[in-house]
């Protein structure tokens, strides 16, 4: 593993056209990954996930002004035109998508779909991608993938399309995997399965990982370093076992008492703290978590907080971690 | 072949038979006497007897009626009234000219309405989008009759380049008898492609915003690749829903154009037949029509199972 | 496409009987299509209207002396080859035009409204038939209909009503059918089918006051492609019979004089197509305003 990150994040910004006018999706998330290395991302539903996600793979709306810096391999990716990053997606990076069900086209057989990404960005003849895809669907744990590889995705169950989805992703040995919330769509009994296979590939071929969830469970288990994100900002980061033994900022201990129980991976949906995910057209100036903390002050809705260094490679994006941290540990 | 695809192709037997019983009833049971008709009210009784005779018009109803259906399964539609000769063969001679000409604009209704639907939706909300869909509302409200009375007067009285009626036929090579149905099979498409062009369109947005696009754009096809490999076909399956029904408004169109540039086609002999009271061709050339519209649709249906692998073949 | 829709501050607090009325004038006066196929709607009506009490001559005085007229201070647009005056034939026509629509789409809106309503409120084998009949009226185009009738009653303006009007009804069924469905399966539905409601009362009660906006979209619609029909009828001579002045008619009468006036081929056929294009705008317009669901995709 060298050094130099493989993907460079910096002070990222996405503002997007919604329904009631142009609003900041996200603003100043900045992250290093390397090669090899997970990083988990938890926040509750539309606290601006996704949207990063889709930055990073450029996949946002035309509309969509992105600010900062993406880099990947140190070369610059806000603004590349979409000719060159499409060079990219599915070849260096590539993304697992929350809803099997609905991500592959039912008109083309899985077999074609698979192979797409190897007749994409590889030279291989459509005999070897063909056989390739058997290949992949079969590392997959996709039953009798050699018979199947000709049918189409309504013949299979929602557990082996997300098997599929992820042998497309995987399909020309990306360096970066990005899986947006992989298992909320699945059964409980599957969701474990999945995130086993996932967690296995990337340890097999050394790629980096970007794991999306609601779930804290998920995030323990999976990951090494964690973000979390509240309207669009990340309000704390740093690694898993850092994060988790102590939390800094008033969300992250919310997330963490609104959860049944650590340890119970499977289907630990986050219970929400109360109020709600503020709309984000009008996201509080300042802290943007003001109108839900417990101990927010006048000066917390002043300017969007700095993050501050609470132990190694952990920040926190709050003034009060003085008294969030003595009063709000885990303990409490 | 399965139950299903059995019990399909008897739907479209039974609606077949359907057709030509109201057909029957309206243009057979309905009116008086059709010898009467055909010699005029100062005829002789003797003299219309001897024609109801001569007909086969003194034979009850329902033997008439099914004498018809079996003269239609092999191919005998008796003959005209008027002409004395077989109704089939005057039929042919005129399918000729509408065939073609119902192909042809079929052709270009649907070249036309992709490329404009597919353009469209590729740039939506965009300044071509706008434009083009505003000329496909302009498009809509044209009768086509008067548009194609508007092309004779461009192409025929201003410009001379084509002539402004009449058929030149098949035997002077492929390419006169195109020319000459050339603006016809244009009045009659363009209409049609606006509507379509349209449903296109809304088809295909309707599939852009389907996560099965993003899926594809995360893979790394561009735009374009994943417009015409992705979206196409799944939106095809309403557009050619419309385009089966808009068969039937073609086939009722070339009815009417026919007469706009006396092409001696199908709408023409009905129109003379029903001047020269000759009620067995109209009969049968209604039921033709009817006919068609129906097969039409018919393969349609058939066809949305090779398009769409969630409706298998073997399942029809 | 659909103008921007800013609600007036505090739209709440406005009893909700009274905000629709409001609120749609106010969003119906800012949306586009809606404005123009209105006063292009109105503009054809307000022609129809005027014709019952004045025309600048008489649409049915033949005067060949002074036929073929270039338009004059006398004669707006000049004169047919009959000498009447081509103004007073287009009010006379818009006249003729809007009757058949009207009744043409009455015609396919009592019947196929009632049939839809009876198919989404029995089910079953109710259902299949008239579903299955309704598809089989599509087989027949007005214009095959038209022929039928006019070989054995002749042509004429009943003809021609009759033939548009059953080609209508299947358009209705479905449209009927499939929103009352939708309204079938919502909550309303199930508790009034609860406190014991039989399905004529859920239907009149319920069913059809929350489809009529779709009905209204859909009629307008259909009064566009009546104008339509109804002018290829004319045209063909099946339809509205000489002298009653017609649009599709004087279309027919001006081909043989492509040559000598080619004016007289322009006029009723844009005035066709203004009819046409303002009764689609109008209802792709009271589509956007009625029922924002529907309108997303336009
Ligand atoms: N294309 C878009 N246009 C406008 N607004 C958008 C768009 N995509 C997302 N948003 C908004 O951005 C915010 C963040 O959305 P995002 O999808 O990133 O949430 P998320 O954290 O992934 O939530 P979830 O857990 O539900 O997936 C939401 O308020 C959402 O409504
Ligand atoms: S900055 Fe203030 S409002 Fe924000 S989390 Fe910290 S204490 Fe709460
Ligand atoms: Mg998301």
């Amino acid at each position: 593993m060298s050094d130099a990150p493989l993907i460079e994040v910096k002070d990222l910004g996405v503002r997007l056209n919604t329904s009631h006018g142009p609003a900041q999706a996200v603003r100043g998330v900045s992250f290093a990954l390397r090669r090899g290395e997970t990083l988990g991302l938890v926040g509750e539903s539309g606290c601006g996930k996704s949207v990063t996600a889709l930055a990073l793979m450029g996949l946002l709306p035309d509309s969509a002004v992105i600010s900062g810096s993406i880099r990947l391999d140190g070369a610059e990716l806000v603004g590349l035109p979409d000719t060159a990053y499409c060079r990219l997606r599915g070849n260096r990076i590539s993304m697992i998508f929350q809803e099997p069900m609905t991500a592959l086209n039912p008109m083309h057989t899985i077999g074609h779909q698979v192979a797409e990404p190897l007749l994409r960005h590889t030279g291989v003849s459509a005999a070897e991608a063909r056989h390739e895809a058997i290949a992949l669907l079969d590392r997959v744990g996709l039953p009798d993938a050699a018979k199947r590889v000709d049918a189409y995705p309504h013949q299979f169950s929602g557990g082996q399309r997300q098997r599929i989805t992820i042998a497309m992703a995987l399909a020309c040995q990306p360096d970066v995997l990005i899986a947006d919330e992989p298992t909320t769509a699945l059964d409980v009994t599957i969701q474990g399965q999945i995130l086993d296979l996932i967690a296995s590939l990337v340890e097999e071929r050394g790629m980096s990982m970007i794991l999306i969830s609601h779930d804290l469970g998920v995030i323990a288990e999976n990951v090494e370093r964690m973000m979390v994100m509240y309207g669009g900002t990340v309000v704390e980061s740093g690694e898993t076992n850092a994060v988790f033994t102590r939390m800094g900022h008033p969300y992250t201990q919310g997330l963490f008492r609104a959860r049944p129980r650590l340890g119970a991976r499977k289907g630990t949906r986050l219970k929400t703290i109360a109020g709600t995910v503020p709309e984000l057209a009008d996201l509080p100036a300042g802290c943007t978590f003001a109108d839900r903390c417990t101990i927010a002050e006048a000066r917390c809705r002043a300017a969007l907080p700095a993050v501050v260094d609470v132990g190694a490679a952990h920040g926190v994006r709050c003034i009060r971690t003085d008294v969030s941290m003595d009063a709000g540990g885990v303990g409490a | 072949m399965s139950v299903f695809f059995l019990r399909r192709i008897l739907t479209l037997v039974a609606t077949l038979v359907a057709a030509s019983l109201i057909i029957f009833l309206v243009l057979d049971a309905l009116p008086g006497n059709a010898a009467q008709m055909l010699m005029g009210a100062d005829a002789s009784p003797d003299a219309v007897h001897a024609l109801t005779v001569k007909l086969g018009l003194d034979q009850p109803l329902t033997v008439r009626y099914l004498l018809w259906l079996k003269g239609m399964a092999v191919g005998d539609l008796g003959n005209s009234y008027v002409y004395g000769t077989p109704v089939a063969g005057l039929i042919a001679e005129r399918l000729v000219l509408t065939i073609p000409l119902a192909i042809m604009s079929m052709l270009i209704t649907v070249v036309l309405a992709l490329a404009a639907g597919i353009y469209t939706a590729a740039n939506h909300n965009k300044l071509g989008d706008v434009g083009v869909m505003s000329l496909t509302q302009v498009g809509i409200a044209l009768p086509n009759f008067w548009f194609a009375i508007l092309l004779i007067l461009l192409f025929s009285v201003k410009l001379q380049l084509l002539s402004a009626g009449g058929f030149a036929g098949w035997d002077d090579g492929i390419w006169t008898g195109i020319r000459s149905l050339l603006l016809p099979a244009i009045s009659l498409a363009v209409v049609q492609a606006a509507i379509l062009a349209r449903v296109t369109r809304s088809a295909m947005l309707e599939v852009l915003r389907e996560d099965f696009v993003r899926t594809a754009r995360a893979k790394g096809l561009g735009k374009r690749e994943v417009l015409w490999r992705h979206v196409l076909r799944n939106a095809m399956i309403p557009v050619m829903t419309v385009m089966g029904l808009q068969f039937a408004n073609l086939l009722a169109g070339t009815i009417v154009i026919e007469n706009v540039f006396y092409l001696p086609g199908l709408g023409r002999l009905i129109f003379q037949s029903i001047a020269n009271r000759d009620l067995i061709v109209v009969r049968n050339c209604v039921m033709l029509l009817a006919a068609m519209v129906v097969i039409v649709n018919f393969v349609v249906d058939v066809l949305y199972a090779f398009i769409d692998p969630r409706i298998k073949v073997s399942n029809l | 496409m659909s103008a921007p829709l800013t609600a007036p501050a505090g739209t709440a607090a406005i009893p909700p009987g009274a905000r629709p009325v409001t609120g749609f004038w106010r969003r119906a006066l800012r949306h586009r299509s809606f404005v123009l196929g209105a006063v292009l709607s109105l503009f054809v009506l307000g022609a129809a209207l005027l014709s019952l009490v004045w025309t600048p001559w008489s649409a049915y005085d033949i005067d060949v002396a002074s036929k073929l007229h270039p338009p004059s201070a006398a004669h707006w647009l000049g004169t047919d080859v009959l000498g009447r005056d081509i103004v007073s034939l287009l009010l006379v026509g818009a006249r003729s035009t809007i009757m058949v629509g009207v009744i043409a789409v009455g015609i396919g809106l009592s019947f196929g409204v009632g049939l839809g309503l009876v198919a989404a409120a029995r089910k079953g084998w109710t259902e299949e038939l008239i579903m299955r009949m309704s598809d089989f009226t599509f087989a027949f185009p007005a214009v095959l209909s038209a022929i039928m009738l006019a070989a054995v009653a002749g042509p004429g303006m009943v003809t021609s009503i009759t033939a548009i009007g059953i080609f209508q009804i299947p358009t209705f069924v479905r449209v009927t059918r499939g929103s009352a469905n939708a309204i079938w399966a919502r909550e309303f539905v199930l508790a009034a089918r609860a406190a014991g409601k039989g399905s004529f009362r859920i239907t009149i009660e319920h069913v059809l006051p929350n489809i009529l906006s779709i009905l209204i979209v859909q009629a307008t619609i259909q009064f566009a492609l009546a104008i339509l029909a109804e002018a290829a009828l004319s045209y063909l001579g099946l339809g509205t019979q000489p002298p009653q002045p017609s649009w599709g008619r004087m279309l027919n009468d001006a081909q043989t004089l492509l040559f000598q006036s080619p004016m007289l081929a322009v006029y009723p056929g844009a005035a066709i197509a203004i009819a046409v294009l303002g009764l689609n705008l109008l209802g792709d317009g009271l589509r956007d305003l009625l029922d924002p669901r529907l309108a997303r995709e336009r």
